[in-house]
């Protein structure tokens, strides 16, 4: 057998297949969405009204539910009036991927309602800023600590209970206390990041420095390594690639926690900008900013993986996601 | 088959005999005395080491070997300080043993390179452990990775290195500190058999020009013969001292030396000791249930 077998068991795929069934992944969701907002005879529960006849309450533009629209016709057709027109239309909250692919253009040129009101890159720029917080200051703790546990049994003992039980609290939990104490500003979402993503982060952290093998720990000692170059030479060497990756994941975790933390206290950024679209049924735009939110974290996400390959020149296999 | 007639193992040539009287005479650099390890499994506590004496000379070369369950990972682990003791002494230099050291370098089986660092930061581990500059330290780590044959690799990162040359890296790094003795726990057993070959010639090699003492543990009864001056033999269950074998086999040693009088006695001796009853051929045909499974009139009936 000269290529792999599409369903072979574990085994890596040649790279061009690799490749295609990568943009196939994407393109196979895009490609549903398209079938349900194009093709008309798929779903479309609504009847957008083109000629409302003599309806006395259908509007040109408005949708209605087809049932609606058939026994306003059926009523019509009895008493011999003007038969409404219409097309088959889908709900307003879902927009076909062309109005989407649209909002992400006109979301950042559209000027906001009010002056004192911020624009969609304002927006996101404060969301990137509240997430880099929340993120830098739990790592700045976390991952010492993280460390430290794994590295010796007594940090381990100390901490890992507490934050085994405090990991089970729900971040969001903390949002009207988190109010009261930092204020309504970004200090209170910053905080819930932090949470959401610390106590996790410690457990994954230790646990990941914990799988060094310790023969490597005993080369060390046998060359003359004690405690702290122990420490500072051999476990945090060993482990650094894989906490590299840890924080690739973790930051991703810190990025769910984003839409709850702007809600707490005065909405802001993406999430004031989502809120704020929805209430105008503008849903193309709430779609365009939801898929920002993807796009700028799978965008830092691959960033760090190539720069990942850069720091770490010994890795083996070429770093995982 | 006609008996080939041997030697006795404890027959040594005069050359041989005269050079054990020396050996003997020289300093003693590791002293083990009436030692005794205990384990607490949850079956009880066992013992897995039992009154181990012996000492090793000055440049001498001594292998340890035995059956699995013998203990002897768990002996060169103790002299590394890796593991604790429950009874008796070691002593190095007439002091004893606590905690690892860079005094008793070891080499493991599984290489244990740093793989975040070059072939020559490798080197340099235990160099700047011991308070040498970076630029000393650089010199040094050079030096032994010329005498290994790696000087092309010393910019190499150990994943993109052979078997073999990692463990060249790895003996170059324990006896860049210049340690006492050399621990070596089967550092040969995961490399292939011409690989293997090649690498105790360079051991060897290595020996003859270094003051090191090296205690090197084996199950591979050819290894043991051809690079130790003794052999010490232990028993499982408890680990225990059998015998300690002096090899009869003139030094030095080369690969014709396998087929020689002497080599063969030892190692029949080796085979008393460590394989007592040995599975003949008749009776693993019983333990295993064979019956015939090819058809008496399959075109290929018999494989005689």
């Amino acid at each position: 057998m000269t290529r792999t077998h599409w369903f072979a068991v574990r085994k890596e795929l040649p790279h061009r297949s690799r490749l295609w069934l990568g943009v196939m992944s994407f393109l196979l969701p895009l490609a549903i969405w398209s079938l349900v907002s194009y093709v008309p005879f798929v779903w479309h529960p609504k009847m957008e009204i083109i000629d409302p006849g003599d309806v006395s309450y259908f509007r040109p533009g408005m949708l209605v539910d087809r049932k609606v629209f058939a026994k306003e016709s059926a009523a019509l057709q009895n008493t011999g009036g003007a038969l409404p027109q219409g097309k088959r239309a889908n709900p307003i909250y879902l927009p076909a991927p062309h109005a989407v692919a649209k909002a992400f253009f006109t979301a950042f040129t559209t000027p906001p309602k009010r002056r004192n009101e911020p624009w969609l890159h304002e927006s996101l720029w404060q969301s990137i800023q509240v997430i880099f917080w929340g993120f830098f200051l739990s790592s700045l703790i976390g991952v010492p600590l993280g460390i430290l546990a794994g590295t010796y049994d007594v940090f381990s003992r100390l901490f890992e209970p507490f934050i085994e039980f405090f990991r089970y609290l729900p971040a969001p939990a903390f949002g009207a206390l988190a109010v009261a104490i930092l204020g309504i500003h970004d200090a209170p979402k910053i905080a819930i990041i932090f949470i959401g993503t610390f106590f996790q982060q410690v457990l994954v952290i230790s646990n990941t420095t914990r799988q060094l093998d310790p023969a490597l720990l005993e080369a060390a000692m046998t060359l003359g390594a004690k405690r702290f170059s122990l420490l500072f030479k051999v476990v945090i060497p060993g482990v650094i690639q894989q906490l590299y990756r840890d924080q690739r994941i973790l930051l991703g975790w810190a990025w769910t926690y984003l839409i709850v933390a702007e809600l707490i206290g005065s909405s802001s950024g993406i999430t004031w900008f989502i809120t704020q679209q929805a209430r105008y049924k503008n849903f193309d735009n709430v779609y365009a900013a939801i898929m920002m939110i993807g796009i700028i974290g799978i965008t830092t996400d691959l960033l760090l993986a190539r720069l990942g390959r850069r720091i770490f020149p010994w890795q083996r296999q070429p770093a995982q996601v | 088959m006609t008996q080939l007639q041997l030697p006795s193992y404890l027959d040594q040539p005069p050359a041989v005999k005269d050079r054990f009287t020396r050996l003997k005479q020289r300093p003693v650099i590791l002293k083990v005395d009436a030692l005794g390890k205990q384990f607490d499994t949850p079956q009880g506590p066992t013992t897995a080491l039992q009154d181990i004496h012996f000492q090793t000379h000055r440049r001498e070369f001594l292998c340890v070997i035995g059956p699995s369950g013998c203990g002897k990972s768990t002996l060169i682990r103790i002299l590394a300080g890796l593991e604790t003791y429950s009874s008796g002494q070691v002593l190095l230099d007439g002091q004893a043993v606590n905690g690892p050291g860079s005094d008793r370098g070891m080499v493991f089986q599984g290489y244990t390179l740093f793989p975040w660092l070059t072939v020559k930061k490798n080197v340099m581990f235990g160099l700047e452990r011991a308070g040498k500059g970076r630029t000393a330290a650089e010199e040094v780590a050079r030096e032994w990775i010329n005498l290994v044959g790696l000087e092309k690799f010393e910019d190499s990162y150990p994943h993109q290195l052979s078997g073999g040359m990692k463990q060249r890296v790895a003996i170059a790094r324990a006896l860049a500190t210049q340690p006492r003795i050399l621990l070596m726990d089967e550092p040969f057993g995961a490399l292939d058999a011409q690989t293997r070959a090649r690498m105790q010639a360079y051991l060897l090699e290595i020996w003859k020009n270094i003051d090191i003492t090296i205690v090197f543990i084996t199950h591979d009864l050819d290894e043991a013969i051809y690079l130790a001056d003794r052999i010490l033999v232990l028993k499982a269950h408890p680990g225990e001292v059998q015998e300690l074998i002096e090899v009869p086999v003139p030094q030095p040693r080369t690969v014709e030396q396998f087929l020689s009088p002497e080599f063969l006695a030892t190692k029949k001796r080796l085979e008393t000791l460590i394989h007592p009853n040995r599975d003949t051929h008749e009776n693993v045909g019983e333990q295993l249930h064979m019956v015939r499974m090819v058809p008496l009139d399959d075109s290929v009936s018999s494989i005689f």
